[in-house]
Parts: structure tokens; C-alpha cells; sequence
């Protein structure tokens, strides 16, 4: 009774870590998914960095909206 | 001492988030018939290439490198063609018409077909846009380019010269 318990206890303890894996990671011919105008942050890059440099001219201050360049290293 | 080495073994597997997925080690190119949208009509099977060397190109229009890579492509398919070069590009698009899109801007002069459910890409485990794959005469991949950058072309050449020599 005892080894059986632990046995269930092992094997949902199994499944409940199953939840840690995560989606599987977006195939590079589904990334047009995300390349979608749809998934972005702003409706537009360039009305959004208007927008930022007319707050931080307001508020005298810059940063800490993000960093610049696309993780890639190369800016 | 077998419980402790099988529940680190389960742990692994369970948490690897690409467990499932194919290994890139392939070496005979995957069949495939696909529907063709431009430079050819009906579909397209790869194995009517057979005895040619042919490049396999993945595409897709949102990808930005592609821009590059197709008219850098079709300049060596017009170049080498009379040698014995067969391009087959092959659009991950979900939707033909964005493909059509694209061809209207970056136009080619080699068969494109289109692979809209992902199977083909996923056959042959495609890393990154655009994916390359060099295939001899005897429908072995001889070299895998992924991404495209400007003088990716030059390389590019030396190689299909050296297979078209064989």
C-alpha cells in the first residue's frame, strides 16, 4: 500500500512538472505569426517614438522606456 | 540506485521543451509534391530533380532577409542554369496571395511552389528564413545555408560550381 502511494505521488508529481516544459518554441516558418502587424506593440514604430521623445522633452528625463536594437547585438 | 537515475532521466525529458522535435542531421533530401505559384503549373516534386544539382529555397514574405536572397538567387540561377543549376523555391506562407505579393516585387525566374501547412519545412527541419539546401545529383543535401546576408551569394557560388563540376 505504501510503495503503491508513493508510486502515485511520484508519477503526479511527474506530470505536475510536466507544466515547467512550456510551450515548445515557435518554428521558424510559423514566426509570420508574430512578424504580424496584429502582434505588435504599437500600431506604428514611428507615431510611438514621436510620442516618446514629445513625453521626455515634457518631462525633462529619458529612459527607462526599453532599450534600443533587437537583441541581435549588431547596434 | 536505478529510481534516483530513472527520475533524473524522466526530469530531462519531461523538461526539455524541444524533446519532440526532429534532429537537423538529415543527409537524403525529403520528397515532397507541392503545389506550384509561379514558373510552373500544378505542382512541383522534388523528385523530378533528380540527376540535377538543385538548390531548395524556404521563403517566406515576411521575412526580411528574403528580400536579398531571392534576386541574389535568380542572378545565379540565370547564370548557371545553362550548367546544369535547377532552383526550387519553396513559400512558408500561410496565405498564396502574400507570396504573390512579394513575387510581384522581388520577381524570379525559377519554380515556386508553396508549403502552407508547415510539413515540408518541418520534414526537413528548417532552422531559420530563409533556409538553403544544397542537393547533388543524387538528391543528397551536400550543404544547408540559413539566413542571408549581402556576399552570402559569392560562397554560395563556389559551391554549386565545385557540385556542378562532379
Amino acid at each position: 500500500m505504501k510503495t503503491m502511494i508513493a508510486n502515485v505521488v511520484f508519477i503526479s508529481t511527474l506530470l505536475f512538472l510536466q507544466g515547467c516544459a512550456g510551450p515548445k518554441p515557435v518554428a521558424p516558418w510559423e514566426r509570420g505569426y508574430l512578424a504580424d502587424p496584429a502582434m505588435q506593440w504599437q500600431r506604428s514604430a514611428r507615431e510611438a517614438k514621436f510620442a516618446g521623445h514629445v513625453y521626455t522633452s515634457k518631462e525633462a528625463s529619458s529612459g527607462g522606456s526599453g532599450a534600443a536594437g533587437g537583441g541581435c547585438g549588431c547596434n | 540506485m536505478r529510481l534516483p537515475v530513472f527520475c533524473f532521466a524522466s526530469l530531462l525529458y519531461l523538461l526539455h521543451p524541444a524533446g519532440a522535435l526532429a534532429d537537423g542531421n538529415i543527409t537524403v533530401a525529403p520528397g515532397f509534391r507541392l503545389p506550384a505559384i509561379a514558373n510552373a503549373d500544378g505542382t512541383i516534386e522534388l523528385d523530378s530533380y533528380l540527376g540535377k544539382v538543385t538548390y531548395l529555397d524556404f521563403w517566406a514574405s515576411w521575412c526580411g532577409p528574403c528580400r536579398l536572397s531571392l534576386p541574389a538567387l535568380d542572378a545565379l540561377y540565370e547564370e548557371l542554369r545553362s550548367e546544369g543549376l535547377e532552383v526550387v523555391a519553396v513559400s512558408v506562407d500561410v496565405v498564396d496571395e502574400d507570396s504573390l505579393d512579394f513575387l510581384k516585387r522581388y520577381s524570379v525566374s525559377y519554380p515556386v511552389a508553396i508549403d502552407t501547412t508547415g510539413d515540408i519545412a518541418r520534414s526537413y527541419s528548417v532552422g531559420g528564413m530563409p533556409s538553403g539546401y544544397l542537393i547533388d545529383r543524387t538528391g543528397v543535401i551536400r550543404a544547408v545555408h540559413v539566413g542571408f546576408k549581402r556576399g552570402d551569394e559569392e560562397k554560395l557560388r563556389l559551391e554549386i560550381m565545385e557540385l556542378l563540376e562532379e
